[in-house]
């Protein structure tokens, strides 16, 4: 087989095509309609975009110069008409729009789909404040509705890991983009739902155009997150990126990530706080001791005074000194009476008769009766007598006697 | 003698009841005996709570179609 001699490189092709187009009276200057997508403005200050319709797509470029002449910055969604030539850029051998002015013919289709769903919803009330729920402080199960393979599910991962590896993660698996991915979405949400156990279900998908993450305009998914038994947080693309699920969650995280910080307490706080809580435990009880403390001490002081020890006390010390008194009296008394019954002894001492006697007295009775005799009438002549002495007796006769005057007759 | 925590204690649960357990104390109306039942309950929440966050392991599971949960690693 021969090899032709007209046998041309990929860039002699190239410029072969590139001159084709430019031969082209029509592609030098031309209107076009389409919807932006992925518009981007490079640090260089040119825009990269594509329009499309829902048959095909075109590559297309604006550069600086006429970037900064626009008065309209088109935004994606956005229908519009561009302006400009088509050519071949050699190094990737695509054909493009270089557009030198752009004009917005009304909404685009899809911006249009997403205002008029989303005025709906709002007017239906699914937006309102008061249908947010709260979020629980410490989930334990945290229901996550993605794609198991996407980036988004390992950053929700890792974020939980690190903040809260007390929770478990209980994945509902869906596509997250195309056509069949809004009921999967849907559908995944409603899993959750039913099963009942999560405490808390984050919808997570991580950036991309429009396009990617349209089916998160979708109203099957909205009421789904409408109807969730569970609250519904989302973080859908970038922080840029609103969509309908966002409007009717009950809390919008900017990012897959973030939304698994926003359902989550942070160990380090945790800790912080059960060390807080720690010391206000011991202090609580330390106060509540010293108070006490403080309490029976001043209770001991006040029972010192109203107590009965006290009065005893005070009658211990009364008796003790009325005792002392007493002895003494006692003893006062007693010797006083010592005293007396030394004279009384002492006189009757002087009054014993034997002391008497002994002194030479004698006691004189009449025999018979025994009457003392202290008058001589009593002894006439002849009586017997007896004469009793200190020692001894005398047995007698009255031989004479004389009365004295004095006597009695 | 305190009440031995329940093997189905949440964390939430310990730790919401120890925050409200500081807050009883604070509040200082208790009698001594009840403070320090509940002093010694709100340690071993704390200590429990520890142990929770120091051994916590993240734990990953599918919901399959049937409703089941399927773990998943």
């Amino acid at each position: 087989m021969n090899i032709p001699n007209t046998t041309l490189s990929i860039y002699e092709l190239t410029l072969y095509i590139q001159q084709m187009f430019s031969l082209d009276y029509r592609l030098r200057d031309l209107w076009v309609e389409g919807e932006v997508s992925n518009y981007k403005r490079y640090p260089s200050g040119h825009a990269y975009f594509t329009l499309k319709d829902d048959r095909s797509q075109l590559k297309c470029v604006m550069w600086k110069a006429n970037v900064t002449r626009q008065t309209y910055t088109p935004r994606d969604g956005d229908r519009v008409r561009a302006h400009g030539n088509v050519d071949v850029y050699a190094d990737n051998g695509v054909y493009q729009l270089y557009a030198d002015t752009m004009q917005p013919t009304g909404i685009g289709n899809l911006y249009q789909q997403f205002e008029r769903l989303k005025a709906q919803l709002q007017a239906e009330g699914l937006f309102d404040a008061e249908h947010k729920r709260p979020l629980p402080a410490h989930p334990r199960l945290i229901g996550v509705v993605t794609s198991p393979g996407a980036a988004a599910f390992q950053d929700i991962q890792n974020v939980l890991r690190r903040r809260y590896p007390l929770a478990r993660v209980l994945l509902s698996a869906t596509l997250v983009q195309g056509d069949s991915a809004p009921p999967q979405i849907a559908a995944a949400i409603r899993a959750l739902s039913d099963h009942g156990q999560a405490d808390v279900i984050l919808v997570a998908r991580g950036g991309g155009s429009i396009e990617d993450l349209w089916a998160f305009n979708d109203e099957r998914v909205a009421r789904a997150v409408y109807e969730s038994a569970i609250p519904v947080v989302t973080g859908v693309g970038h922080e840029t990126d609103f969509t309908i699920v966002d409007f009717v969650s009950d809390l919008r995280a900017p990012t897959p990530s973030a939304g698994a910080e926003l359902i989550t307490p942070d160990i380090e706080d945790l800790h912080a706080g059960i060390d807080d809580l720690k010391m206000a435990l011991a202090d609580a009880i330390l106060t509540r001791i010293e108070n006490e403390r403080i309490a029976v001490t001043g209770l001991r002081r006040a029972m010192r005074h109203l107590s009965p020890r006290l009065r005893v006390q005070n009658s211990r010390q009364r008796l003790d000194e009325l005792n002392t008194r007493l002895v003494a009296a006692m003893q006062r008394q007693s010797s006083r009476s010592r005293e007396r019954l030394g004279s009384q002894r002492r006189a009757l001492e002087a009054a014993n008769p034997a002391n008497i006697l002994a002194r030479g007295y004698a006691i004189v009775t009449r025999v018979g009766d025994g009457k003392r005799l202290s008058n001589a009438v009593d002894a006439a002549p002849g009586t017997n007598i007896t004469v009793q002495l200190h020692t001894g007796q005398l047995k007698a006769i009255v031989k004479e006697r004389t009365l004295d005057d004095s006597t009695p007759a | 003698m305190t009440t031995p925590l329940p093997p189905d204690l949440t964390f939430e649960q310990a730790y919401q009841e120890l925050e409200s357990i500081v807050t009883r104390l604070e509040a200082g109306n208790l009698s001594l005996d009840d403070s320090l039942q509940l002093y010694e309950r709100g340690q071993a929440l704390a200590a429990w709570c520890d142990d929770q966050l120091n051994a916590a392991e993240l734990r990953v599971s599918q919901l399959s179609e049937d409703g089941e949960i399927v773990d998943l690693e």
